[in-house]
């Protein structure tokens, strides 16, 4: 990267990060939502520790991966709305007119995207250590876990960014939302996939690239490392950043005519 | 007598109004739709093997079990969703001219609450075609069937009342978290994945004392014929009207003097 | 060379009649030019041109000496702009604002300190300065806008509208700013406006643009003298009587476009025939309602070449800011 590449993405972040954290009213539910929902389905699921074949741990360990990965599709929704605002008041055009490079528009705002990121992972891993949760793989585990959230802000902010720069509109980013939501249900967010009686729901699961995020989080916890499952989920994740990066330099090609 | 004729017209044309605004629009059709199909898809399909923990005992099985959940749940959503409207009506500016031209408000109430009976009336019949498909069993007699229905739809009217007390009180789109968020959390806090016997912990005191577990167990329980708190959930659908409905009409009294 | 130099420029949008239809125009460096014409005129659509923010469909144009299409980034360098709607993010303050855009510009250290603060103490920011721009009025954005422009001492600058929704008082100081501007710094500033008072009062020469092509060009007093002659415009008591009237003022001049209930004249001779005016219509018995004596204005000018009167023309045009 050249310096002034670097610059640029510098400044470009460190806003976009200004602004995400200036707007408690976006993030604080990015934060209390999934938080939230563990403590109740780790409650109401309680049970499913004791059907037949189910890890030996508690359910609220077993439910802590979905954290996470909650916290991945806000990271979506906010990287898309702020660029689709900026796009809405005219903003990224006076950026336009700078000598800004489309390349440090979309890793600036990645930034921002890898800043909220990081800060709810330690949200969620301080709600799962106060509910009494342990990571099994340690400290190193804890670090691969920031990795693959890091990962995952990339991959989940790049879509954000290339629905907000296709759309130029913050409703059609948050119309995402929906969508993915119905991903992570149709995963194994609340039980292991063996445990999935119904042919279909299984068949859908293992298709779902959520599945494998929330398995290779949840390996790291409960199970200590598994290697395939951690390989799987970071190869998704790298899929999935490096799709939602050519879709932004594609749509910014188009949003970006300037000479 | 002409009074009330004139109180009747004013609740059909706000009903009628905002039941034809919402249909025409595809973007609020669908999700209505499909949300709770979702929670269908994934909690009777994903958690099927629920049912094999020891103690689990609800005879129709699990996909009945979540379908009343589901039932429920679209059911109060639905009354919560007309909050929504109100809200957005009360931004452009249409919910003014609606009290102009009311000369008894409480129909502008009754209006918005009998759109909202017809939407989720709409998302049960939908929701109940595919849980049939599915295959859910109906074990309760006819008798217990309607009651079943009565009570879901008696629970959209507390969804209703809820939502609209907010959305006269704050009249702007900004606070519709806080018409959902209670709902979502009394929903959630209740026995939703297992029966209530199977929770422990801080949940169960929760759920012991929730009173969306009794509309649950209840409804359950007539979808199963068999025995549960179902004059409880009756207490809970009269009291919690009453409750609310105070809220929403004291609501209404609020925004007249804006 | 001028410093703005357009030849044969045209934009054409997918659905849709040529927003900016084969226009040509100069400007000489230092000079400002107002660019004035109603909503959907295609004001805007050629600032974005100007401004490489859009590329033409035919034709070119060089600013600052730079081809809009082949030296894209040379132009930005040498101009600054103040787009429509001043767009700011509400969440920064005005100096974070400096700093952001500062640095995309190159800028950095004690000089992008020192220019933000002198720019800030120019346009009356500096005690605002560490405020979030979402506390800010409309002028107080106007005017951060203004000073994000002139960041990189661009020679050229490109001013969309810039008064449009202010109160009188922030549009004349930021009428004082540019043109001070233009005075003492000799910065070339193109400015679209729909106010006729703010082209007369700041353009050395305007172009007013209607339908995407530019109807006339000149000086203000050009422009002006070219409409001519005083005009009288009479108003009767009774509107049934109004054929009667203009039948009557038909001997004094040459009828001009009406609006409504009155009738105008362009007068032959100037103020001298009003007396014989109102003795015509006083044998007549046309009982007057109003009349109004007027010195051409840059809206004569707009009504003489489009047959339409510029105030509240474009209304019901589409919003020409491009959605590409």
């Amino acid at each position: 990267m050249s310096a002034v590449l670097a610059t640029q993405v510098l400044v470009i972040s460190e806003r976009s990060v200004r602004r995400t954290f200036r707007q408690p009213a976006a993030i604080i539910p990015a934060i209390i939502f999934p938080i939230m929902l563990l403590f109740v389905s780790a409650g109401g699921l309680q049970a499913a520790e004791d059907l037949p074949g189910f890890p030996s741990v508690s359910y609220f360990d077993f439910a802590l991966a979905v954290t996470f990965m909650q916290g991945a599709i806000f990271a979506t929704g906010g990287a898309g709305t702020d660029l689709a605002t900026d796009i809405e008041t005219g903003f990224l055009s006076r950026l336009s007119l700078t000598p800004m490079s489309g390349a440090a528009l979309v890793l600036g705002q990645l930034g921002g995207a890898i800043s909220l990121g990081v800060f709810q992972a330690t949200c969620y891993l301080a709600a799962g250590f106060i509910g009494g949760a342990t990571i099994a793989s340690g400290v190193a585990g804890v670090v691969v876990i920031y990795l693959l959230v890091i990962l995952m802000a990339v991959g989940f902010g790049a879509i954000g960014i290339a629905a907000a720069l296709r759309s130029g509109n913050g409703e059609a980013v948050q119309g995402l939302f929906p969508l993915l939501f119905v991903l992570l249900f149709l995963s194994t967010i609340n039980l292991p996939l063996d445990l999935i009686p119904i042919t279909w729901f299984r068949w859908v699961a293992t298709g779902n690239p959520i599945t494998y995020l929330v398995d290779a989080v949840r390996s790291l916890i409960i199970t200590g490392w598994d290697g395939p499952a951690i390989l799987a989920g970071f190869l998704v994740a790298f899929a999935i950043a490096v799709l939602g990066i050519i879709g932004s330099a594609a749509a910014l090609r188009g949003r970006l005519q300037r000479t | 007598m002409s009074d009330f004729l004139h109180w009747l017209t004013a609740v059909q044309g706000i009903a009628v109004r905002q039941s034809s605004s919402f249909f025409k629009n595809p973007a609020l059709v669908l999700p209505s739709l499909l949300f709770p199909m979702l929670f269908f898809a994934a909690f009777a399909g994903g958690l099927s093997d629920l049912n094999r923990i020891p103690g689990f005992d609800y005879t129709p099985g699990y996909t009945t079990f979540q379908y009343v959940f589901v039932l429920f749940q679209s059911s109060m959503f639905g009354g919560i969703f007309i909050g929504f409207a109100v809200a957005r009506d009360f931004e452009n500016g249409f919910a003014r001219r609606l009290m102009i031209a009311t000369p008894r408000r409480s129909a502008i109430m009754c209006g918005y609450g009998l759109a909202a009976l017809v939407r989720s009336a709409v998302t049960i019949i939908f929701v109940t075609i595919v849980a049939l498909v599915a295959g859910i069993n109906v074990l309760g007699s006819p008798g217990q069937i309607v009651l079943l229905y009565v009570l879901a739809l008696t629970s959209n009217i507390l969804g209703s009342l809820w939502a609209l007390g907010i959305a006269f009180r704050f009249q702007t789109l900004s606070v519709t978290p806080l018409m959902q968020i209670p709902f979502f959390i009394l929903l959630f806090l209740a026995p939703v994945y297992v029966p209530i016997e199977l929770l422990s912990g801080w949940i169960r005191h929760v759920a012991d004392v929730n009173p969306v577990t009794f509309l649950l167990e209840g409804g359950r329980a007539l979808m199963a014929g068999t025995t549960g708190p179902i004059v409880t959930a009756w207490l809970v659908v009269l009291i919690g009207g009453i409750v609310l409905g105070i809220w929403s009409l004291t609501g209404l009294r609020a925004a007249e003097k804006r | 060379m001028g410093a703005i130099e357009v030849r044969g420029l045209v934009r054409e949008f997918k659905k849709g009649p040529r927003a900016v239809d084969n226009i040509d125009l100069t400007v000489a460096e230092g000079e400002i030019y107002g660019f004035l014409g109603p909503n959907g005129a295609g004001k805007s659509t050629t600032v974005l041109m100007l401004t490489t923010l859009l590329p033409p469909t035919a034709g070119t144009a060089t600013v600052a000496g730079f081809d809009i299409v082949k030296q894209g980034p040379q132009v930005r360098a040498s101009i600054g702009a103040a787009l429509q709607e001043a767009a700011l993010d509400r969440f920064l303050t005005g100096r974070e604002h400096i700093k952001l855009q500062g640095s995309l510009h190159g800028m950095k250290g004690a000089d992008l300190r020192q220019r933000g603060n002198d720019l800030l103490e120019r346009v009356g920011l500096t005690d605002a300065a560490d405020r979030k721009v979402g506390g800010y009025s409309g002028g107080m954005k106007r005017r951060l806008d203004l000073a994000l422009a002139l960041l990189h001492r661009p020679r050229v600058l490109f001013l969309d509208e810039p008064t449009t929704g202010l109160d009188p008082q922030s549009r004349s100081a930021l009428w004082d700013e540019v043109a001070r501007l233009s005075r003492e710094d000799g910065v070339t500033v193109f400015l679209t406006t729909q106010y006729l008072e703010e082209a007369d009062a700041l353009a050395n020469r305007v172009g007013i643009i209607d339908h995407g092509t530019i109807v006339v060009e000149g000086t203000p007093d050009e422009l002006k003298a070219e409409v001519g002659r005083s005009s009288v415009e009479i108003e009767p008591h009774d509107a049934a009587r109004l054929a009667d009237l203009e039948r009557a003022l038909a001997p004094f001049g040459e009828p001009m476009v009406t609006r409504g209930t009155r009738a105008s004249i362009r007068l032959n001779e100037g103020v001298g025939d009003v007396a014989a005016i109102v003795r015509a219509l006083d044998a007549q018995g046309i009982v007057v309602h109003q009349l109004r004596l007027r010195e051409p204005t840059l809206d004569d000018v707009f009504l003489e070449k489009t047959g339409r009167s510029l105030e509240g023309s474009g209304d019901n045009d589409e919003d020409e800011t491009p959605s590409a």
